[in-house]
């Protein structure tokens, strides 16, 4: 997952209402370094081990993951980079002139309640972690609502109080220590994966195929059989950052870039973390299950078993990199929900408390395989409307950046596009059970065919 | 400087990446694998912060 776009904007803070000048501009390379720690965050930990327990066979994952990995770099490249460079706007401010200040709130709001979810989920990852030393085991309720030990719950209330006043007082800090902790937590997650490999007594290719297929009959037998094939994982890995590519959040990050080739950028951090890292993870959960036949993807459990304390503090920091960004943009977002008065961090605290709540309900981190495909499909379709603000609003002739252009705070025609395939989308994701990451294509052409269909009536 | 991101590299690309690829190899039988892999985390945080430039 990706926070990129928060970290530049916040503590950046500029030219949030005004083009990236020219002086401000960075070549692509610089891109591939700031991009590099970003997509080895805490999720992969959760997100790896689902694989496997999801069913996945491991040739379908290692090349299913080459082939979304590619198509996700190849959507930055293609489609953010260049309206990024063209246009060296946030996407805030691009789409408050198109959609109108007003709905922009609205999208904020929306985009704050998912990451208060996210960073719950992180939360969750920490906890796991920090209930080793004290040997409390989270255990998962099989009601997605329902909750771990009392000791477990209140261990995530604890990380989660902690996290948020520091998200509250101290973000600049944890994000240095993010940067200084990203290399190495890159090498712990290699380190987690080979040793992993050691304690399955893996040496031959056929030999790890056996014990993946062995952990995945396991899991299978516990939970019931599922599926989860070649394609399923080629469209999650391209889709599972959509609101960042599709969605355009990134336009915020590569408006600094001198030339689309920075939408190369994210190459290397897309390879090692959503790669690497969630092979190696899944590895770890693969090997728990030959030690102890413990069929629960317990982050903090896996890497104190793979790596001992090295793996706990992993954890720890990698939920917690992950965590405050997402809890500070989220409450950024919630801001505009206070009167003018309120403390600043007001906000924040508010985005801190309901991630928190949301971390007290373990099975919630493990449905990050659908919620990232949820969080894309709901995101996704406002990128439908930019794309088409951008590159057909003259040639269709319609006006371009409506709300600029009108004075309105309140565009409904973009309203309508993002959420009439937004309702469709989640209609067949809980009333036809559709994977959610399959909604986001869809509902992105759509956006963009009613934003055309839309202007142009009105036009007429 | 210089050895200070040297002694970084070391932290990380020995007494972590380096140990846990030898232990897979089996080149490296020590119980003690994870206290190694410990000393190489907090050599790093010790002392990358004092050359990491903020990007």
């Amino acid at each position: 997952m990706s926070d990129t776009a928060v970290e530049v904007e916040e503590v950046g803070g500029e030219f949030e209402r005004t083009p990236v000048p020219k002086s401000k501009l960075k070549g692509w390379k610089s891109f591939l370094g700031m991009y590099a720690g970003e997509h080895a965050a805490g999720t992969e930990f959760m997100i790896g081990p689902l694989f496997l327990a999801a069913g996945a066979s491991l040739k379908d994952l290692i090349f299913g993951l080459l082939i979304g990995n590619i198509l996700a770099i190849l959507t930055w490249r293609y489609l953010v980079a260049p309206i990024a460079v063209a246009s060296k706007l946030t996407l805030y401010y691009q789409l408050e002139k198109i959609a109108g200040k007003h709905l922009v709130k609205v999208y904020n709001v929306v985009n704050g309640v998912l990451f208060c979810f996210l960073a719950g989920a992180m939360i969750t990852v920490s906890a796991s972690a920090v209930g080793i030393p004290f040997n409390v085991n989270f255990t998962v309720p099989e009601n997605i609502f329902g909750l771990s030990s009392p000791a477990f719950s209140m261990i995530v209330i604890i990380v989660g109080l902690v996290m948020t006043v520091v998200a509250a007082a101290g973000y600049n800090t944890v994000s240095k220590f993010a940067n200084i902790a990203a290399p190495w937590m890159i090498v712990v997650f290699a380190a987690c994966g080979l040793s992993a490999l050691t304690q399955m007594e893996i040496t031959s290719w056929d030999g790890l195929l056996a014990e993946w297929d062995k952990g995945v009959n396991v899991v299978q037998a516990a939970n019931g059989k599922v599926d989860f094939g070649f394609w399923k994982i080629v469209v999650f890995s391209w889709l599972c950052n959509a609101a960042m590519h599709f969605g355009m959040a990134d336009l915020t990050i590569m408006r600094f870039a001198k030339d689309a080739r920075a939408g190369w950028g994210p190459s290397i951090g897309m390879f090692l973390g959503h790669y690497m890292a969630w092979i190696c993870a899944s590895f770890m959960l693969a090997a728990q299950i030959k030690l102890t036949g413990d069929i629960t993807a317990n982050p903090g459990a896996m890497a104190w078993s793979a790596v001992g304390w090295t793996g706990i503090i992993c954890v720890i920091v990698a939920g917690w990199t992950t965590a405050n960004p997402t809890i500070y943009r989220a409450g950024l977002a919630f801001q505009s929900l206070f009167p003018s008065n309120a403390k600043t961090y007001s906000g924040v605290i508010l985005a801190g408390l309901i991630a928190t709540a949301a971390g007290v309900f373990p099975a919630l981190s493990g449905e990050l395989l659908g919620f990232v495909g949820f969080y894309g499909a709901i995101l996704g379709p406002m990128g439908g409307v930019i794309f088409v603000n951008h590159y057909l609003a003259k040639k269709m002739n319609f006006t371009q950046n409506y709300a600029d252009e009108a004075q309105t705070g309140f565009n409904v025609a973009v309203l309508l596009a993002w959420v009439i395939p937004v309702i469709l989308a989640l209609y067949f994701i809980f009333a036809q059970g559709l994977f959610p990451a399959y909604a986001v294509i869809p509902a992105w052409i759509g956006s963009s065919v009613l934003y055309v269909i839309i202007m142009k009536s009105k036009k007429s | 400087m210089k050895i200070l991101k040297l002694i970084s590299g070391i932290s990380i690309g020995v007494l972590i990446l380096l140990v846990s690829i030898l232990s897979f190899t089996g080149a490296l039988k020590l119980a003690s694998i994870n206290t190694i892999m410990l000393v190489g985390t907090l050599l790093w945080f010790a002392v990358t912060p004092f050359w990491m430039k903020e990007e």
